[in-house]
């Protein structure tokens, strides 16, 4: 230990009346906390993430975890958190990275938002006996419907509706890019979305041919390192996503360090395998709206018309005005990410400081599309931050169509949020390339669990359709009077265009 | 709760207020004296090529000299009076009810393919919201809209609805819970050839009104029954949609319905869902539309409210409890319409 080092951020003990010697403490942590000398398991607290699988594997529930168990003399300014960066940052002199999605406390508008229920004037639709639609269609919707009568005076259909997704819910999966994460957790999570009727995104990391039989429930994405694209990767998909930006880190590009480029990741990436993977910043074919708008034309001419093709941005100050810019591009739908959006790697800078939250995100864009009279023929999609059903509830409310999860379902799969998905060593074998890790995942299981979750979510999201007496998801859409602000400033409410409670 | 109920002869033949009149007060028990009101078409047969439009007054100086200042500015007021009513004890005169005859100079506004209309809808807009004590509430050709805070039977006779001769009517017993029991928050609704009454409670009005707004429309009454009228207004008239479409459009068949339809009708269903998402109408009503044309009342996707239809000869009924039909006339032929399914009563040509 060296001195001048920092406090110990967690302390783990172990109830020696309880310890057995098993040793699966010593197996299971991938950070090497534990050793065994002698007849004794010996702790070495500075190595441990928070990321409980000791705890989790441990038989006989000896092993507690303390956080933060040194104190710092307490001060409102000077806080552990940007005390100890400077720490770190005076002994490296380089960019703090996290993982992970914004860790400062900004106040959550989701908590401060409250949903309606129906009382006497309205009865509530009982989603058990009542038919309740969740289903929605993603994608490009006509202004208005045209007919024509046929020579027989029978009215028929002249519009032609372009190729919309089809979801059973309205709750997807988030690209998390094989690399990124590992292949059995991208496996778990496409069985799930085939499993609860929707889709998941493949990340920027290609289309391993393992995730081939559940490539119509996949969106291929395209971004700005074009890993993995090419026609093929374009044809599998059910839809295809231009990613622009990331609400963990706007204006920035993406890092996989070379050492995590293993021959199946750089088959499926194409890219030489040992060779560090960078996505830059910009996509440097597009430098405006309307080469933005070309390269939609181009991958939609690629797929001949047949897939939406989706564009996602990071949630930035001025995300209104450029939805309505892709809105006027052939693309079917907007993905915004909000600042608290995850990450498996993002500077702390750019992750607790850059973007704005998806509530007030989706609220302007759906403002912003609908006084340009285009808000139902673009799909509004928001991610960022959704922990719960009755998250998915609100920003619906707010104006969006549909949500991407990605921490949740990565929940589902045993994550604890511990944010050291950068390091590679994830022991959950989610964030992680190393066989012995990966193996630690099964998709048989967790696929199940991920399904567990989108479906109690969408039982959940019914519950609360039917308690508003609603019984179909786009009379929630943009529904903002079934939402009260609860301790939100009038300027909130106003970009929220929703009113207090009680009032 | 309100009482809703609608009739229609489909040859034409005149029906004076009297008997629907004593049918909306059969209804008494799901209304609460607070608002009642009646909409009749054919009543202005001598000025059937004017816009006859119903203003609340809350006095006759400022309000009404805003208003007619407007009117002069678009076009030409052929007609003005007050509209006779004759106080009861029961209903209290705090609006004075004014009609005038207009004709829109099509020549003022450009960019259109209905000026005569979108003036009028503009002159709506700009005095229901700008001009405090006025209140345009009924603005179509050859109908009048007559309703205030009472029971039925009170408004009737302080309109003297029997001296009005309709080949349609609707009438409206109010219960109200969303907004007070205020003049213009009583039904019928009217915008140009379209009228609506409506017992139930919208609760997709956020989604609803917000969608109308970006087609420009302005919500000015308070209450959910407006978009009604603006949502029927725009896929009726401006997009063009037959009364089927559009009520299929407000209360479409259920995704399970439509995934077992044949093509091309499933075609058909899911573009009408797809493109008209944001007018599908949620939560509990029964609501019947009206134009010179016909009637079509229709319920929510699981009817939640009553509605049942009646023909008796030339004349189809449309009424929230039978028995109110029965106060008219006898009918031949009873029937219960499914949820979401439209009953359309059309005039013969």
């Amino acid at each position: 230990m060296t001195l001048g080092s920092m406090p110990v951020r967690y302390r783990i003990t172990i109830d020696r009346d309880e310890c057995m010697l098993c040793g699966r403490c010593i197996e299971n942590c991938s950070y090497g906390v534990f050793r065994k000398e002698g007849d004794r398991i010996k702790i070495d607290s500075r190595k441990c993430t928070a990321c409980h699988r000791c705890i989790t594997m441990c038989p006989r529930d000896a092993i507690m975890m303390q956080e933060k168990p040194v104190d710092y003399r307490s001060h409102p300014l000077w806080t552990r958190d940007v005390r100890e960066a400077i720490y770190n940052q005076a002994r490296t002199g380089g960019i703090i990275l996290s993982g992970m999605g914004n860790a400062k406390k900004y106040p959550i508008i989701f908590d401060r938002l409250v949903l309606d229920a129906c009382q006497v004037t309205n009865p509530s639709i009982d989603p058990l006996r009542e038919p309740m639609e969740l289903r929605t269609y993603i994608g490009k919707k006509p202004e208005r419907l045209r007919f024509r009568k046929d020579t027989t005076g029978e009215i028929g259909l002249e519009t032609e509706i372009a190729p919309n997704l089809q979801l059973e819910t309205p709750i997807m999966i988030g690209h998390m890019s094989y690399g990124a994460i590992s292949l059995n957790a991208q496996l778990s999570l496409a069985q799930a979305a085939t499993a609860t009727g929707t889709f998941m995104g493949t990340g920027e990391g290609g289309l391993h041919k393992a995730l081939y039989p559940y490539q119509d429930h996949m969106i291929v994405q395209v971004a700005s390192g074009r890993f993995g694209v090419d026609i093929d990767y374009l044809e599998r998909g059910a839809a295809i996503e231009i990613k622009i930006g990331q609400g963990a880190k706007p204006g920035i590009g993406g890092h996989l360090p070379g050492e995590k480029v293993s021959p199946e990741i750089s088959r499926t990436r194409r890219i030489p395998e040992g060779s560090d993977a960078i996505s830059p910043a910009p996509h440097h074919d597009i430098y405006s709206i309307e080469d933005l708008a070309q390269l939609v034309r181009g991958l939609k001419e690629a797929t001949e018309w047949k897939k939406p093709v989706f564009v996602k941005i990071a949630a930035v100050h001025n995300s209104a005005a450029i939805a309505a810019g892709i809105a006027r591009s052939s693309a079917d739908a907007v993905v915004v990410d909000g600042f608290r959006g995850g990450s498996g790697a993002t500077p702390r800078v750019f992750r607790d400081n850059v973007g704005i939250p998806i509530e007030a995100a989706v609220a302007s864009i759906d403002e912003k599309l609908r006084t340009q009279g285009v808000r139902n023929e673009i799909s509004v999609i928001a991610s960022g931050g959704i922990r719960e059903s009755a998250d998915v509830a609100k920003v619906i409310a707010l104006g969006a169509d549909a949500v991407y999860i990605g921490t949740a379902a990565l929940a589902a799969m045993g994550c604890r949020v511990c944010g050291n998905c950068y390091r590679g060593l994830c022991p959950w074998g989610i964030a992680t390339q190393r066989p012995d890790l990966v193996s630690r995942l099964d998709p048989a299981v967790e696929s199940e669990h991920v399904a567990n979750l989108i479906g109690g979510w969408t039982h959940e999201l019914a519950e609360l359709m039917g308690a508003a007496g609603i019984n179909s998801i786009e009379s929630l859409r943009g529904n903002r009077d079934r939402l009260r602000g609860y301790m939100l400033d009038e300027n909130m409410l106003n970009v929220l265009d929703i009113r207090a409670v009680g009032a | 709760m309100c009482g809703i109920i609608s009739v229609i002869d489909r040859e034409r033949n005149p029906m004076d207020g009297a008997a629907i009149r004593m049918a909306l007060s059969q209804m008494n028990e799901r209304g609460s004296g607070e608002g009642a009101g009646y909409a009749a078409y054919g009543i202005y047969p001598d000025f059937a090529d004017y816009y006859a439009l119903h203003v609340f007054y809350d006095n006759l100086v400022e309000p009404r000299a805003k208003v007619e200042q407007i009117l002069e500015k678009w076009g030409t007021i052929e007609h003005q009076e007050e509209i006779p009513t004759s106080e009861r004890p029961g209903l209290r005169k705090v609006h004075t009810p004014w009609r005038y005859f207009f004709r829109p100079d099509r020549t003022l506004l450009t960019g259109t393919t209905s000026p005569e209309e979108d003036i009028i809808i503009r002159i709506i807009n700009q005095v229901n919201t700008s001009i405090p004590g006025a209140l345009i509430f009924s603005s179509g050709k050859n109908v009048g809209v007559f309703k205030a805070s009472g029971w039925p039977e009170d408004v009737a006779n302080f309109y003297r609805i029997q001296d009005y001769e309709g080949y349609i009517w609707l009438g409206h017993n109010r219960y109200p819970t969303n907004t007070p029991g205020w003049w213009g928050g009583a039904h019928p609704f009217n915008l140009l050839d379209l009228s609506v009454i409506h017992n139930g409670e919208i609760t997709s009005y956020g989604t609803n009104r917000r969608y109308i707004e970006s087609y420009g429309y302005q919500c000015t009454m308070k209450t959910d029954t407006e978009v009604v009228t603006y949502l029927t207004d725009l896929l009726g008239r401006r997009h063009g949609l037959p009364p089927e479409l559009a009520v299929r459009a407000f209360a479409p068949p259920f995704w399970d319905e439509i995934d077992r339809m044949p093509e091309p009708e499933q075609r058909l269903n899911k573009a009408i869902r797809l493109t008209y998402g944001p007018a599908l109408m949620n939560g509990p009503f029964a609501i019947v539309v009206a134009n010179s044309d016909g009637i079509a009342g229709f319920t929510d996707r699981i009817k939640l409210r009553p509605l049942v239809a009646a023909e008796a000869g030339d004349r189809l009924y449309l009424s929230s409890e039978e028995s109110a039909i029965h106060r008219m006339e006898k009918p031949e032929r009873v029937w219960m319409p499914r949820a979401g399914e439209p009953v359309i009563g059309r005039v013969r040509r």
